[in-house]
């Protein structure tokens, strides 16, 4: 049971964005999606997640296609985790992550003791149940990717995807996400994210799937596809890369700077 | 929790504050009535009691004094509910009826009916489908702007809203002299004045048709105001949600605009006033909004019947009393946390 994309290709008109797709993120994984600016991350997330029809192939969850599946059915097994942002109205923390459960709940019904319940395991999963009644608005990037990511919790999807989550968090916060995610895809949790920081990627994810000019050029193992040839054919530059303690991370240092 | 107790009677609170206000401005005029003859003559709808009161008190406040204080509750209700619908669909603080064009497009079609010399009911429907009109080309020129889409829908909804207003000033220009154009005037300022029982039943049916889904939905509305994308992945189907919750605001819009004239400003005051007391979670917003713009339209018509000799149209009063407060309102800090 799993998160299959297959052969799954996209184009804005003529515009060929995604080219034959294919990769599989199981529950307890946590994949990276590698790539530059404009390679066609984002577009291949709101494909997954049914705000843009495929013109070829499909996502799968758990076997199923996703466009068999209703909002709401698609929403209890999938989640999206956005970047951190400004909403236009100042809601407290309870109610942003309260809104993750209306797909549980009728059409013209308000939620339950049952999703207050959910709410209140979110937040105490995350340790951020003190927030529960201060503004999102008020509180700092990484408080607010937590809060987002207690939001999908409630919503009781068990993958994840998220939008470069650590992109605009200091370095501490970025740390503290990471780990939250990293005890997820411990419990059973599929996370998917995009990023910019191979290192990271590297470091924390079970997968990387790196895309260049809308296909897939290496999917697998850290490990096994991170090098200094991965790192030129995505990004353009070149590095050395180095292993450190004992190959338990990988650090890509530019060419000419140490050398 | 407790919080959530304290909004609970709060909204309570309110409501007390609304019926008081109801007895109150019943006893209010020129001619008085106490309120022992109030619940005197009421009562004795339901059971036999000896009349202690001048049949005159009696006509007065069944066909004359009720009638309104009712219609100033529906109307500052609906016109309150539609301002804060509108603000979460649109994603926007600055919706209104009003900046929507809701409220000029309701009454280009009002005055095309009155021009027309048409009834009572068609009135409200042609107020409906213009209105409806009117917003459906708001959204699309706002849309179609560059720039910030808050700045262009509000912008956009100023320049339809003129350009129907042209309109109506053309169809002013037609009408009767004698009869049609005092009515599409005097009726353009906004005025309770001249509510009689049958415009209630006419307003209050598409009012009930409207404000119905919106309490319904109330929950939801709070999901779209993340935008589209977001609120999909949470599993609401945004774009139909979207369409009934406008359909459903620029109803009772429109029905409100057709017995009432424009009124404006409370669409855009009261349910930012209701954010600064109860959030932004439109559970507690919507009630709030409603009881509260009932309660703020009624205490305004009051001064507009009693404050001079001579009635001054509500709109007038409404603006004159909205637009400061709004002005304070956005120079006001931000939120407390």
């Amino acid at each position: 049971m799993s998160l299959q994309v297959k052969a799954l290709c996209f184009s804005y008109g003529t515009h060929e964005v995604l080219r034959k797709i294919d990769f599989e993120a199981k529950y307890g994984e946590f994949l990276s999606v590698l790539g530059a600016n404009g390679v066609g991350k984002s577009t291949l997330f709101r494909c997954i997640l049914g705000l843009l029809m495929p013109s070829s192939g499909k996502a799968l969850i758990d076997g199923t296609d996703i466009s068999e599946l209703s909002a709401s059915q698609l929403a209890q097994k999938i989640a999206y985790i956005p970047q951190s942002h400004n909403p236009v109205f100042n809601y407290n923390v309870f109610d942003m992550v309260l809104m993750g459960t209306t797909a549980q709940t009728g059409k013209f019904s308000t939620p339950g003791k049952k999703q207050t319940e959910a709410v209140e395991n979110a937040l105490s999963r995350l340790g951020i149940s003190h927030l529960a009644d201060r503004g999102y608005a008020n509180l700092s990037g990484g408080e607010r990717q937590l809060v987002l990511i207690a939001r999908a919790i409630a919503q009781r999807a068990k993958i994840l995807l998220m939008d470069e989550p650590s992109s605009s968090l200091d370095f501490g916060n970025r740390l503290r996400v990471m780990q939250t995610v990293r005890g997820l895809t411990q419990e059973g949790y599929c996370v998917v994210q995009s990023t910019h920081d191979p290192e990271q990627a590297y470091l924390y994810s079970d997968k990387i799937l790196a895309m260049h000019d809308g296909s897939v050029i290496a999917c697998g193992k850290p490990k096994d596809i991170f090098d200094a040839d991965l790192i030129s054919k995505l990004y353009g530059v070149e590095v050395e890369v180095c292993k450190i303690q004992n190959d338990a991370m990988r650090v890509c240092i530019p060419k000419g700077v140490l050398f | 929790m407790k919080k959530r107790f304290s909004h609970g009677a709060f909204l309570l609170a309110m409501g007390f504050a609304l019926l008081l206000c109801v007895v109150i401005s019943a006893a209010l005029g020129r001619y008085p009535i106490s309120t022992k003859e109030i619940g005197g003559i009421l009562l004795s709808k339901i059971f036999n009691i000896e009349p202690f009161w001048s049949p005159v008190a009696e006509s007065l406040l069944l066909h004359s004094r009720l009638p309104r204080i009712l219609l100033a509750c529906m109307v500052g209700c609906c016109l309150s509910a539609a301002g804060a619908s509108y603000q979460g669909v649109f994603q926007n603080p600055m919706a209104a009826p009003d900046l929507l064009g809701a409220s000029s497009g309701a009454a280009f079609g009002a005055a095309l009916a009155i021009v027309l010399g048409l009834g009572k009911s068609m009135i409200v429907l042609f107020a409906f489908v213009s209105s409806l009109a009117t917003v459906g080309i708001v959204i699309l020129v706002g849309n179609r702007a560059k720039g910030k889409r808050v700045v262009a829908l509000v912008l956009s909804g100023i320049m339809i809203g003129s350009l129907v207003s042209s309109g109506t000033s053309f169809l002013k220009l037609v009408a009767d002299p004698a009869d049609q154009l005092p009515a599409i005037t005097y009726w353009m300022m906004g005025s309770l004045n001249g509510a009689d029982p049958s415009d209630l039943l006419t307003a209050i049916v598409p009012m009930l048709l409207g404000l119905l889904p919106l309490i319904l939905l109330r929950w939801r509305i709070n999901i779209l105001t993340l935008g589209d994308d977001e609120a999909k992945s949470i599993g609401v189907n945004a774009g139909r949600l979207r369409i009934a919750v406008i359909i459903c605001s620029t109803l009772i819009t429109a029905a409100s605009v057709a017995v009432s004239g424009v009124i404006g400003w409370i669409g855009l005051v009261i349910p930012h006033l209701c954010r600064k007391m109860v959030g932004n979670d439109y559970r507690r917003l919507l009630p709030a909004s409603m009881i509260f713009g009932a309660l703020f339209l009624l205490i305004v018509d009051n001064l507009s019947r009693n404050l001079f000799a001579t009635e001054i149209p509500i709109g007038i009063l409404t603006s004159f009393i909205g637009a400061p407060f709004f002005l304070y309102l956005i120079t006001r800090d931000g939120e407390r946390r």
